[in-house]
């Protein structure tokens, strides 16, 4: 498949991944997107965005995503929907492997994303689907008139307690510290839901199952006492984590794995760019990742003007 | 192949009695991860060619093979062979997750 040698290979196409791509095919060089799944990348599951702009009665996220990857192919990008195993990013030129093939190219753009946190429980990964979710908008439907927990306490947790209080019979939202961190505008609307209980200074250590899931267990954090909540839905929402899994080692990271770069969305190994939620970046959203996109272009187009002719 | 849609009404004769292999997905309309599939369950019905037929089941209008399969959470993709249900594969997270169970089950798309 290696046959012949791309100027720029993506990983990933999320908003980030497919404005380079635009970006980068418009410049005339031979773009490649490889999408593990589906064009838009988170912004697929987060329903309705309200917040980008151009839109003015908003916009679909997976509609987004589709019109980002057709504007791309506009000019000539590519995508494959392969899922990259493995890189290869200080060889010259830099070697891609997916899951079907191998690619060489010239210059690579991680636009890999962020993917939700775990609580990290032994028996979370095998509940997924069968009580465990990690998106209230997705899978709120599937707890209708039901009990559920939501997990953390940030703007995302919040939103998705109010998302679900919509939906479900009762709603007890769980945070290990004793005030919930998100916007006091949600936390008022938390207190006229009505049917949301909050639970502070408690962190759930067990989740409790036959073939799904039928409760949890809440450890107080201060004094260690453990209870039983009875439910039938655990909803997951402490944050986020860089999918950078796939270049550690490879270019310098923070410790929390965001790869580091400035504006120019340079990493720290020649003709490696990080766009998005990948990067080190004080705010992730859809435009800003877009933002990192253009700029990568740029920094993109130098670097390959400065290689020697082959 | 353009993708097929099985109902309760066409699933003995279209899935069962299949002469070929039958991919089904569950899915319902408003289902965030079954849309996030649909590129994907595009492309394999586009490159399936002869050899497999991929279909689609919606869970709202067909509670019964729901039930039947004891479909828990959608997407979940099941493969029909010879009127016999294989593994099913729950919300796969990558083409290669789909690719990898497809070719566990002796069918390869290239």
């Amino acid at each position: 498949m290696a046959e012949k040698t791309l100027d720029v290979l993506i990983i990933g196409g999320g908003p980030g991944g497919y404005t380079a791509a635009l970006y980068c095919a418009r410049m005339g060089y031979d773009t490649l997107v490889a999408e593990k799944l589906s064009p838009g990348g988170q912004m697929v599951l987060a329903g309705f965005l309200d917040n980008y702009p151009g839109f003015p009665e908003g916009i679909d996220g997976f509609e987004l995503g589709e019109r980002m990857r057709k504007s791309a192919e506009r000019f000539g990008a590519k995508t494959v929907f392969e899922e990259v195993t493995a890189v290869d990013l200080a060889a010259t030129p830099k070697r891609v492997t997916t899951h079907r093939g191998e690619y060489l190219a010239r210059a690579v753009i991680v636009a890999t994303g962020a993917e939700p946190r775990e609580l990290g429980l032994p028996e979370e990964k095998r509940l997924v689907g069968r009580g465990v979710a990690y998106c209230a908008t997705c899978d709120g439907p599937r707890f209708k008139g039901k009990r559920v927990v939501v997990a953390g306490g940030g703007d995302s947790a919040v939103t998705d307690a109010l998302t679900l209080s919509r939906i479900c019979e009762h709603v007890t939202l769980v945070h290990r510290r004793e005030a919930l961190s998100a916007a006091q505008a949600y936390v008022d609307q938390l207190e006229q839901a009505g049917n949301v209980t909050f639970i502070g200074g408690a962190e759930v250590v067990a989740i409790r199952h036959d073939r799904r899931v039928t409760g949890v267990t809440i450890k107080d954090t201060r004094t260690g006492e453990t209870r039983d909540l009875p439910c039938d839905g655990l909803f997951v929402a402490i944050g986020r984590r860089p999918a950078s899994d796939l270049v550690l080692g490879q270019v310098a990271t923070d410790p929390e794995g965001y790869i580091l770069a400035d504006e120019t969305t340079r990493a720290s190994l020649p003709g490696v760019f990080a766009v998005g939620d990948v990067r080190t970046k004080a705010a992730r959203q859809v435009i800003t990742a877009a933002a990192d996109g253009a700029a990568a272009a740029r920094s993109v187009a130098a670097y390959l003007r400065s290689l020697p002719k082959d | 192949m353009p993708i097929r849609t099985v109902s309760s009404e066409n699933f003995e004769r279209d899935v069962l009695q299949a002469e070929k292999p039958v991919l089904a997905e569950f899915w319902a309309p408003w289902c965030g991860y079954c849309r996030r599939l649909g590129p994907v369950i595009q492309a394999l019905a586009e490159e399936a060619g002869e050899g497999l037929v991929v279909a689609q089941i919606n869970v709202d209008e067909n509670e019964e093979l729901e039930t039947r399969f004891e479909v828990m959470t959608i997407p979940t993709l099941i493969l029909f062979r010879e009127g016999k249900a294989g593994q099913p594969l729950v919300n796969p997270a990558s083409r290669a997750e789909i690719d990898e169970w497809l070719s566990a089950q002796g069918i390869e798309i290239r």
